[in-house]
Order: structure tokens, then sequence, then C-alpha cells
């Protein structure tokens, strides 16, 4: 079916600025050809009714000055290995040697270029595979054209964490950054990823957890204010495995944020939240998460909560699927936001598609303001409006960054979200 | 110490007086009850004094040892010396009562220009007032007023009062929802903070409370307003013959 003018053209347009990288292996030339076939996102389009797409497709990005305070940076005292991309490129000098027990790491473009890598049997299978129903271009065009990345193979209990720190230091940067994950079976490690990467972030994480592996995943987007970022995790789930991930997004004008999990094995955990602090009306936060439970026995949960200040927008769109067969699901599901002003709006879309007849799926979505009697009675005790705020503020997040196992990682995140706290308000 | 001139209330929202002069003067050491039938404007006058909002004050005015509360925000009149027990203590999910009970006395000492708690003595300080009013570790932990019974959310009350030091604490019908050992533990724990120095304001329906807390001073209120002052007999009589006799006495 031919596409839409508008989208032809846009498409067309943002293609004929973008070249392959010399001697692209199949899976580029393939993922080009489908970003061909279905066209960028478009307002009009269903999955993109809440979130306007055209700043992610225009030729040029937006420019986006750059965040400063006297915060250190993240997980500065967790034992970790750095690996700093600066505007999507690689910095060798800030990053640490990329070895870790239990780890293989690689940059993409080295794999990608060596003769015999398990890269090249992953790199795009799992975003190709997420395509399905639901058509995710953007996805598409980062795996035809991502310039950086890295490629993890966990063979063991890693010792510890991969930061994969993105800074931004170009207020025009545009940059597309693909990572590709293989947690080999009983395998487990910890993925961190932190800052803004660019202006404009297209960014696609490929993540396979085998039979009786641990992927656990914290993320915290930069702070830039004016940055935009659409980001994609496809995952899939052996038997008895387990996925966690979660994310703080504090600011940024606009970040849509996609997860696509598919539990293909019996007995496995998925496990996606988040919390987003939105200031102004500039501000537009999505969550869109598509869990397709095809095993028996599987868990999936989701929790996201998002604070939303003087006109921020948020969205929140979640599908859990239940295919035949896949009995003793455990869905659950719930969206809230915090809406501090009566200018603030949260737009929730939560979906149930099931197919088999022996499942536990529950979702939930609420908005609410702060609660008065819970504000008067702080304040009875003497703490001032803002820190009472602030406090009912954080105790709305609370029940997300529980889903976070590693404290360390949790206090870390909840003291950034008392630093934004202290920003705004 | 408090002092009530006059003061008239109405309802924000509504046009509905419900303070229509009341007058009353607590001095320091002292312990004054007031009783008074339903909707009578008890809970009114410690929300009123206490900051809450939802009221308009269309008169009079109310200080705590000079300090004009009407003027000043909730907080300030915490960091001032004033406390309110709730007749219905607030659940807040997601803040440790721990956290909750440190915040508040650090940000009074702060605005009182003290130095902050530390963690350490804050801790020990606790501790020790917890276990007098049988408070123990997991409540303390637990989020502030989820999941207690009635009985250990006013004790959680009386743990907030010991732990403030409040030079003017209104008690807005701590007993009802107890039974009559919590009745007993609750009383204990205010006796304890009697002092010359502190006042104590108790709304109550009942006499009872009374027999653990031992009052000054009983005022009756219908309608708006103190309508007669007594002492302590004057509750019994409360209790005997219930308020009819005395509303038509001064009716």
């Amino acid at each position: 079916m031919a596409l839409p003018k508008v989208k032809a053209d846009a498409t067309e347009a943002l293609l004929a600025t973008l070249t392959l990288p010399e001697g692209a292996s199949e899976a580029r030339q393939a993922a080009l050809a489908r970003v061909g076939a279905m066209g960028l996102p478009h307002g009009r389009d269903e999955y993109w009714k809440y979130t306007k797409p055209d700043t992610l497709t225009s030729v040029e990005a937006p420019q986006a000055a750059l965040f400063h305070n006297d915060e250190g940076p993240l997980f500065d005292d967790v034992d970790r290995v750095k690996v700093v991309f600066v505007d999507g490129v690689f910095d060798a000098g800030a990053s640490d040697d990329l070895a870790a027990e239990g780890l293989e790491i690689d940059l993409l473009a080295d794999a990608m270029a060596a003769d015999i890598h398990w890269v090249n049997d992953l790199y795009g299978v799992l975003e190709t595979r997420g395509q399905v129903p639901v058509e995710r271009p953007l996805a598409a065009l980062n795996t035809a054209f991502a310039t950086a990345g890295v490629a993890i193979r966990v063979t063991g209990k890693a010792s510890k964490p991969v930061n994969l720190i993105y800074l931004h230091s170009d207020t025009g940067s545009d940059v597309r950054l693909h990572n590709v994950i293989k947690v080999e079976a009983g395998a487990e490690m910890t993925l961190l990823e932190t800052g803004p990467a660019a202006a404009r972030l297209n960014k696609v994480l490929e993540v396979d957890v085998a039979d009786g592996a641990a992927f656990h995943h914290v993320r915290a987007q930069g702070r830039d204010h004016e940055r935009r970022a659409v980001t994609h995790c496809f995952t899939r789930l052996g038997t008895e495995s387990v996925f966690k991930s979660f994310t703080m997004t504090a600011n940024g004008v606009l970040t849509r944020n996609e997860c696509i999990i598919e539990l293909t094995g019996d007995d496995a955990q998925a496990h996606v939240a988040g919390v987003c602090m939105g200031d102004g009306k500039d501000f537009h936060h999505d969550d869109t998460v598509f869990i397709t439970h095809d095993a028996v026995n599987c868990e999936s949960r989701q929790v996201f909560k998002k604070v939303l200040r003087n006109g921020a927008t948020g969205v929140f769109q979640g599908k859990i699927l239940v295919k035949e067969g896949a009995q003793k699901t455990d869905g659950y599901q719930i969206s809230q936001s915090l809406l501090l002003d009566d200018d603030s709006q949260f737009l929730a879309k939560p979906e149930l598609e099931i197919y088999a007849d022996d499942v536990a799926c529950s979702h939930g979505s609420t908005s609410g303001a702060i609660d008065d009697t819970a504000l008067f009675y702080l304040r009875s005790r003497g703490v001032p409006e803002k820190a009472a705020t602030d406090l009912l503020t954080l105790a709305f997040l609370a029940e997300a960054l529980d889903e976070i196992e590693d404290e360390a990682l949790a206090d870390a995140l909840r003291d950034r979200l008392e630093g934004w706290l202290g920003r705004h308000g | 110490m408090l002092e009530i001139k006059d003061l008239r209330v109405k309802l924000e929202d509504e046009d509905k007086q419900i303070l229509k002069g009341v007058d009353l003067t607590v001095n320091a050491g002292e312990v004054h009850a007031i009783m008074g039938p339903n909707g009578s404007g008890k809970s009114t006058l410690s929300y009123v004094l206490s900051g809450r909002g939802g009221y308009e004050v269309t008169g009079g005015a109310a200080s705590l040892d000079g300090t004009d509360l009407l003027d000043i925000e909730a907080e300030e009149r915490a960091a001032e010396g004033l406390f309110l027990a709730f007749q219905y203590p607030v659940e807040i999910p997601g803040v440790g009562n721990m956290t909750f009970l440190r915040t508040a006395v650090n940000a009074q000492r702060k605005a009182r220009g003290e130095e902050e708690m530390s963690a350490g003595e804050f801790l020990k300080v606790v501790r020790a007032k917890a276990k007098e009013l049988k408070i123990d570790a997991d409540m303390l932990k637990r989020p502030v007023n989820v999941g207690f019974s009635g009985g250990e959310k006013k004790r959680n009350e009386i743990l907030q009062m010991a732990m403030l030091e409040p030079k003017m604490c209104i008690l807005d019908e701590t007993d009802s929802g107890l039974d009559v050992d919590a009745m007993k533990l609750v009383s204990e724990g205010v006796n304890a903070l009697r002092s010359p120095e502190r006042a104590f304001l108790v709304i109550t329906h009942y006499q009872r409370l009374l027999d653990h807390i031992k009052p000054d001073v009983v005022h009756i209120m219908a309608d708006g307003r103190i309508v007669k002052t007594g002492g302590p007999e004057l509750a019994l009589e409360v209790e005997n013959n219930g308020y009819a006799d005395i509303l038509a006495e001064v009716a």
C-alpha cells in the first residue's frame, strides 16, 4: 500500500540526508527497506495520537541548550565499568577498560566490522520482531543508521554494572545509538544508562535474555530541559529469566520511551517501571509499553508515576497482550500522575488483549492532586508548605522507586529527585 | 498563653457561621477542657487555631504568647509552639513515620533558629519516648499512620507531641475510638507532658477522658460560643444530666 503523501515526503526528506555506512550489513539494509515501507510516524497515526513526532522526524534536530549545575555525576560511588559517549561519539579517554568478569564488551562498530561476531546474528532481530503488530519506524531508522553503541555478551554473573554515560556537549547534536546485549543462559548483569546524549537522541536497546538469565536496567535520562529523545527497548525473555527496567526522566521537552517485551519462555518475569518529573508547558513525556505473553506462568509488571506541573504533559500507552496458550499469566499495570496544577495533563491508554482463559491481569490509572488533608497534617507539625509538598511528591513516587532492587541505585535516584524538587516549584 | 477574643468564623465556601464570638484564655500550666454537643464548633475552633484552610475569620483575634496566630501559616504556628492532636490522624502512604517525625522536629528547630537534631540524637530520643507510649520499632518504620489501629494512631499523635514539645497542646477528641487501656496509655502520655510552662486544651464529648487528664477549668460550648465555664464539677454535671439542662439554663 502506498504511503500517504505527507508521510512519503517526510520520510524521503529525512532519508535523503542520511547514508548507510560503507559495507552496511544486511540488517541495516533491511531496516532501511522497512523504514521506506512504513514511512516515518506522523501525528495522524493512532500510535502517535498523544505525542507529536514531527520534531523527532524533522531533517534538522532542534537546538537544545546544555544543563549545568553542581550535582556530581550520577552513580559516582558505584563500582562500574564506564563507557562514555559524547554526542554519540565514543570517548576512550573518559571510559574505563571495556572489561569485567562475566562480560564481553565491544564497541558496536568494531563488533559489526569483525568477520565473525555474535552481534551480527542479533543486531536488528529483536527490533524486527517488535514491528508486529505495531509499527515502530523510528526504531528501524535507528537500526539502519545507528552510528555507535556497544555489544555486550554476558557469560556469567557480571562482577559489576556497565554504565553507558551519554554526555551532551553540542547544542545541535543529532545522535542515533544502538546497543545489543546478549545475556547467556544463567548469566546476570546490570546496565546503567545516564545522561541526555544529544540535543536529539534516537536510541535502540536490544536485549536477549536466555533461559535462567537476569537483566537489570536502571536509566536516568538527562536533565537538559530542551533535549528530545525517542528510545526503544526490545527484549525477549527465555524460560525462568528476569528482566527489570527502571527509568527516571527529569526534564526534556520531548521524551518517548517505548519498551517492547516478549515473554517467550515459561516462568519468566518482566518488570518495567519509571518516574518522570515535568515542569512547564513545553514538557512532554510518553511511556509506551507493549508486553506480549507467549508462554505459561509468566509475570509482568508495569509501574509508572509522573509528577507534572506548570502545564506539563504526560502520556502512558501500555498494552498487555496474552496469546493463546499463555495460561497462568500474571499481568499488572498501574500508571498514575500527580498533577500539581490545573494546567498539567496526563493522558493514559491502558490496554489488555487476552486470548487465554486462565490469567490474572489488572490495570489501573489515576490522576490526582496533592492531598490537602495530608498537606495540612504535615504543616501543622511545622513542615513548611514547599517541603511538605516535596515530601508528599516523593511519597507518590515511592511505589515506582521500590521496583529498583539495588538500594544504592535507588537512593542515588532519590537524591536526584530531591535535587529536582529543590530546583522547581 | 492562649488568648482568644470574640473569635468569629464562617465556612469559606458557604455562608455558614460556625463560631459566633468565642472568648477563652488559657494560662501556662493550666488544663482546660471544652465540652459540648455535636456541631457546637469545638473541632472548628481547633482547626482555625492550627491554621487549616476552608475557614474564614470574620472577626475577633487569637494569639499565643502575644503572637497573632491568625496572621501566620500553619507551620509557623507550629514553630511558635502550637500543637493539634487530630481527631482523625491522617495516613500518609510512602512517608516513613520516623522520617516524618524527624522532618517535623528539625523544621521547627530551623524555624526557631535552633540547631537541627542529628540522626543519632534523634533516634535515641524517639526510641525512649516511643517506649513510654508502647510504640514499637515497627510502628516507627511504617508509613505514617498507615495500617495503624485507632489506638495506635492516637498514641502516635502523643508521640509527635512529646517529640515536638509544644507549649500549647490542643487535643481534639483524642478519646474517640479508644478502648479503656488505650485511653489510659494516651492519658499517661499527656500527663507526663504537663508542666508549668505548658498548657492544654482538651476537646471531648465525654467526662471519662477527664478522669484521666484532670482539667483545671471546664467550658461548655454550644452554637459557636462558650456558654458556661466552671471547675471539674461541670464535666460531672454533663456526664450525669447531659447538655440539655445547662443549655436551658443559659438560654
